[in-house]
C-alpha cells in the first residue's frame, strides 16, 4: 500500500447527526466498502464523490476524500460532468430521497437510461429531515409532517420499479441497520460497470422513526436469478413503501450487462 | 467606387430560401466584397414566410438596409412582403411558374419549376434555379457559377449544375458587379459559430447544452464536423439543470467548458451559476437573447436580458459579464472570457442575441490569433499533502487542483466552507471566504482597466455621442460615422467600466443611449454611476435596429434639441 492510501479516511469535521440516526449506519459500511476498493487498487485520488443538501449529504465532510458537496437535487448531474469529463474517476453520489426522488428526478431517470458508470447511493428517510420532517415522494400515504399534520394524501412511488422502468442496470436495495449486509451491496454496486443504484431505507430518529418497523419486516433475498426483469419485479412488489405488514426484502434485484455510456 | 447594396431572397420555410442565402452571399464574397446575411424566420417547420437578407458592400457593414435593390421570390407571399422596400431601380426576380407580376418594368420572371421538373430534380431546387438566373443577370459568368455550385453540392451535384445551367441561360445582363482586389481573405460564419471557434482556440474541451433556438447553433456545429475534427466532446442532457451542473462537475475535474441557451434555459440556470461562484468553478455561460417574457418570440432578436443577466445568480455573485457587438467580438471574447473564467476561477457569462447568434458575417480570421490557450498552473508536487482547494490568499485565487492528482483531496462546496473545503458556519470563517472572493472581484476589476472595455467609433471629437450595446453596435456605427458622431460602445458590463466608459464620455455634452428592448435596461446601470443619457432610442418588436431608424431617430432628437 503505497502512503496515500494509508491515509485516513476521516475529516476533523465534527458530526452533526442526531444520536440513532440511519446516516451512522451508512457511512460506516461505505468506509468499509470503500477501503476494500482502495486495497484492491483503485487509487484512492480517483475517487470523487457528490452530494446534495440534506443530512445525508453531510456525509462528504466526513470523508476525507475528493468531493463536490453540490446543491439539493443536482449532485448526480454533477457526477455525471465529472465522469464524463475524467472517465478514470471512480464517482459515488450520495443523496437523499427528497434530493433524488422529488427534486431531482429527472437525473435519476436519465442517468439510469444512459448507464453511466456511477454508483448512487439515496439515504432513503422517507422524509425531508433537514428541513424538519415534510412528506417525499416515498413516503407513505398518511405521513404526518408539519406540512401535512392530517396526513399526506399522495401514494408513495417504488424507487426501485421506477429504476426497472428507467432501465438501470444495477438495482439494490439495503437498510442502514444491516451494516455488513449494506456494505457487500455497497462492494457489488462500486464494482458493476455502469450505473448502480442502491436505495437505502434509512430511519430518522426525529422526524421518521421507522428503525422498529424494519427490524420487524426486513429480510436478506437468497441469491437470486440477478439477470431476470421479471423476478426482479415480482420481488420489487412485495413491498410498495406503504406502511404496512409485508415483509421488505433487501439485497441485489438486477444486474444486468448495458453498454456503457 | 464605394458599392453598397442588399438583396433578400424569400420563400415559404422548406422552400430553401436560408441556403439560397447563403450561396448568394459566397458569390459575392468570392468576388472580393463584404456580405452581411441577416436571416428571418418563424418558429413552424412547413410554410409561413422566411427570408434571408444580403448586404453586399465594399467596405465592412454588419447590419441590413431597408431598402433593397434585388428581390428574388421564391412564392407570391415573398414579393407582397417586400415589394413595398424595393427601390424605384431595383429589380424582381422570381418563379413565373407560381404567379405573375404584371405591369411591373422591374421584373424577371424564370419557369423555374418547369426547369427543375425536366431534370427531375426536387421541388427545394427552384431556389437554385433562381440564384443561377439572378447572378446570371449580375454578370457572374458561366465558369464562376459551376465552381461555385461544385463546392457547393456534393449531393445531387450533376442536377444541381444542370438546373443552374439552364436557368443561368435565361437571364439577361442588367449589370456587371466588378471583382475586387481582396485584402484579406474572409470565412463566412455565423455568430454562434465565430464564437465556437474562438473558445476552441482558447482551449475548450467540452460543451454540454440542451436545444434552444437561437444557441442551438452551436451545439450543431460543435457536434459536427468542426467541433469533432477539435476534439470537442458535446453532450445533450435532459434539461437545462442537468446542462449546467454537469458542465460545473466537468470543470471542476479540470476540463475547460462551455455552455450556451437562451434567456429561459438561463433561468433555469441561475441555481448553478450561483454555485459555480461559490464554488469556484471556472465556467463559461452563454445566453443568446431572443424576445422575452417567457417564450417571447423565439427564432427573433432583442437585448431584453440584460438587467437579468446583471443579476443572474443569487448572493454576491462575483463573475465578467462581456456583451460583444458582431462576429469577430464573439469569437475573441468566448475565447478570452474562457481564460478569464479560469483565471479567476469564476464563471463568465457572455451576452449575445439572435442577431449575432444567426447572421452570417464575413469574418476575419486573424482575430483568433489574439487568443490565446487557458493557462492552468497545477498544483505543485511538493505543497500538495496539505492542499486546500480554498486557500485564503493576497489576492484571492487559490491555486487549482483537480481530482486525479496523487496526494491531493480536493474538496469543492456549495456550503459557505474553509481553506480545506469542509462546510462551515462560524462568523469569522464566513468572513474571511467572502473577502477573498471580493479580493478577486477586486482584481477581475483591474483587468477590465486593462483590457478593450469600451470602444468608441465615429468621430471621436464631437460632443454628441451615442452609447450602444450588443449587437447594435453594427448599425449604430454606420449611423455615427455617417453623421460624425462618437459612438461609444461598451463591452463589460460587470465589472463595469466606469473608469473606461467616463473617460470615453469626456467632451460629450449630448448622450443617446440605444438598445434593443423595452425598459431601457442599460440606463440603470448607467445612473448608477451617475452617467446620465439625455435621450432614448429603444426598439422592441423583435427586429433589429436598423442604421435607417437609428439616424431618423437621432436627426429628429437634434432638431428638437436644436429648436430648445
Ligand atoms: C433548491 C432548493 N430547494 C429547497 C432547499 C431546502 N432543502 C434543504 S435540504 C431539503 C430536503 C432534504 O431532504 P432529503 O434530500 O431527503 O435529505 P435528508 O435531509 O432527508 O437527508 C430541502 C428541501 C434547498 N436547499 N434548495
Ligand atoms: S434529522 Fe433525521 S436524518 Fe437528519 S440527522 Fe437527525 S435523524 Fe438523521
Amino acid at each position: 500500500m503505497s502512503d496515500q492510501n494509508k491515509l485516513k479516511l476521516e475529516t476533523n469535521a465534527l458530526n452533526t447527526w442526531c444520536p440513532g440516526c440511519g446516516n451512522f449506519g451508512i457511512l460506516f459500511a461505505f468506509k468499509k466498502a470503500i477501503s476494500s476498493l482502495i486495497q484492491e487498487g483503485t487509487p484512492r485520488e480517483n475517487i470523487v464523490l457528490s452530494s446534495g443538501i440534506g443530512c445525508s449529504s453531510k456525509i462528504v465532510d466526513y470523508l476525507n476524500l475528493n468531493s463536490f458537496c453540490s446543491l439539493h437535487g443536482r449532485p448526480l448531474a454533477i457526477a455525471e460532468g465529472v465522469k464524463i469529463a475524467n472517465p478514470k474517476l471512480k464517482v459515488i453520489v450520495f443523496a437523499g430521497d427528497g434530493g433524488t426522488y422529488n427534486e431531482g428526478i429527472s437525473h435519476l431517470i436519465h442517468a439510469a437510461k444512459r448507464n453511466i458508470d456511477l454508483t448512487v447511493l439515496v439515504h432513503d428517510n422517507r422524509c425531508f429531515a433537514l428541513t424538519t420532517g415534510q412528506f417525499t415522494a416515498t413516503s407513505p400515504q398518511g405521513f404526518k409532517g408539519k406540512s401535512t399534520p392530517q396526513g399526506s394524501r399522495e401514494e408513495p412511488f417504488d424507487p426501485l420499479r421506477l429504476m426497472l422502468a428507467s432501465n438501470a442496470s444495477f438495482i439494490a436495495r439495503g437498510y442502514s441497520g444491516k451494516i455488513v449486509h449494506l456494505q457487500k451491496i455497497i462492494s457489488a454496486a462500486l464494482k458493476h460497470p455502469g450505473f448502480s443504484f442502491v436505495n437505502i431505507l434509512q430511519p430518522c430518529v426525529s422526524f421518521f422513526n421507522t428503525t422498529d418497523f424494519y427490524n420487524q419486516r426486513v429480510y436478506e433475498m437468497k441469491d437470486c436469478d440477478l439477470g431476470s426483469r421479471q423476478k426482479a419485479l415480482a420481488k420489487m412488489q412485495e413491498w410498495n413503501y406503504q406502511e404496512n405488514e409485508k415483509k421488505i426484502p433487501l439485497g441485489i434485484f438486477l444486474q444486468v450487462k448495458r453498454p456503457v455510456y | 467606387m464605394e458599392k453598397d447594396f442588399s438583396i433578400i431572397i424569400g420563400g415559404a420555410a422548406g422552400q430553401g430560401s436560408r441556403r439560397a442565402g447563403l450561396l448568394i452571399a459566397k458569390a459575392f464574397q468570392s468576388l472580393g466584397y463584404y456580405v452581411f446575411v441577416y436571416d428571418e424566420y418563424q418558429s413552424l417547420v412547413r410554410g409561413g414566410h422566411s427570408f434571408s437578407s444580403i448586404r453586399v458592400s465594399s467596405t465592412k457593414k454588419n447590419s441590413s438596409s431597408s431598402e433593397i435593390d434585388f428581390l428574388i421570390a421564391l412564392d407570391q407571399r415573398t414579393w407582397e412582403e417586400h415589394r413595398h422596400s424595393l427601390k424605384k431601380e431595383g429589380q424582381v426576380f422570381y418563379n413565373h411558374d407560381y404567379f405573375q407580376i404584371e405591369k411591373e418594368k422591374r421584373a424577371q420572371g424564370i419557369v423555374a419549376t418547369q426547369i427543375v421538373e425536366k431534370e427531375k430534380g426536387k421541388k427545394i431546387m427552384e431556389n437554385i434555379s433562381l440564384v443561377a438566373f439572378f447572378l446570371g443577370s449580375l454578370g457572374f459568368s458561366e465558369e464562376a457559377l459551376k465552381t461555385l455550385f461544385r463546392k457547393e453540392f456534393n449531393k445531387f451535384q450533376e442536377i444541381n449544375l444542370k438546373i443552374a445551367q439552364k436557368s443561368f441561360e435565361k437571364s439577361i445582363l442588367i449589370k456587371k458587379i466588378p471583382l475586387r482586389k481582396k485584402k484579406q481573405e474572409f470565412s463566412l460564419l455565423t455568430g454562434n459559430q465565430a464564437l465556437a471557434q474562438g473558445a476552441i482556440k482558447a482551449g475548450l474541451e467540452f460543451y454540454f447544452a440542451y436545444p434552444m433556438t437561437p444557441a442551438t447553433g452551436i451545439l450543431h456545429y460543435l457536434a459536427g464536423s468542426t467541433g469533432r475534427k477539435a476534439g470537442i466532446k458535446t453532450v445533450q442532457m435532459e434539461n437545462e439543470l442537468a446542462v449546467a451542473n454537469a458542465a460545473l462537475g466537468s470543470a471542476y475535474a479540470g476540463k475547460p467548458t462551455m455552455l450556451a441557451t437562451s434567456g429561459g434555459g438561463l433561468a433555469l440556470m441561475g441555481e448553478a451559476f450561483s454555485l459555480g461562484v461559490q464554488a469556484e468553478i471556472p465556467l463559461l455561460f452563454i445566453n443568446s437573447q431572443r424576445p422575452a417574457p417567457a417564450s417571447g418570440v423565439p427564432t427573433y432578436t432583442a437585448q431584453g436580458d440584460l438587467s437579468f443577466s446583471l443579476g443572474l445568480g443569487h448572493g454576491d455573485i462575483v463573475k465578467f459579464l462581456v456583451a460583444p457587438g458582431d462576429a469577430e467580438e464573439a469569437a475573441y471574447w468566448a475565447g478570452k472570457l474562457l481564460s478569464l473564467s479560469w483565471e479567476y476561477q469564476t464563471p463568465s457569462l457572455l451576452l449575445i442575441d439572435k442577431q449575432i447568434s444567426e447572421s452570417t458575417f464575413s469574418f476575419d480570421p486573424e482575430i483568433l490569433k489574439k487568443i490565446s490557450p487557458i493557462q492552468i498552473f497545477p498544483q505543485s508536487k511538493n505543497k500538495s499533502l496539505n492542499y486546500q482547494r480554498y486557500e485564503i490568499t493576497k489576492n484571492g485565487t487559490s491555486s487549482l487542483a483537480f481530482p486525479g492528482q496523487k496526494g491531493i483531496v480536493v474538496k469543492a462546496n456549495s456550503y459557505e466552507h474553509l481553506e480545506n473545503g469542509l462546510t462551515t458556519e462560524q462568523e469569522i470563517e464566513i468572513q474571511k471566504m467572502q473577502d477573498k472572493r471580493l479580493r478577486k472581484y477586486q482584481a477581475m476589476q483591474k483587468v477590465v482597466n486593462q483590457v478593450d472595455a469600451v470602444k468608441v467609433y465615429g468621430n471621436k471629437k464631437s460632443s454628441q455621442a451615442i452609447l450602444v450595446w450588443g449587437s447594435t453596435k453594427g448599425p449604430a456605427r454606420e449611423v455615427a460615422e455617417e453623421l460624425k458622431i462618437k459612438m461609444i460602445q461598451p463591452l463589460f458590463l460587470e465589472p463595469f467600466p466606469e473608469k473606461r466608459i467616463k473617460a470615453a464620455l469626456q467632451g460629450v455634452e449630448h448622450l443617446v443611449l440605444i438598445e434593443g428592448n423595452a425598459l431601457g435596461q442599460l440606463e440603470g446601470l448607467l445612473k448608477s454611476y451617475q452617467i446620465i443619457p439625455q435621450e432614448k432610442i429603444l426598439k422592441y418588436n423583435s427586429r433589429p435596429f436598423l442604421a435607417s431608424e437609428i439616424k431618423a431617430a437621432l436627426n429628429k432628437i437634434y432638431k428638437n434639441e436644436r429648436s430648445k
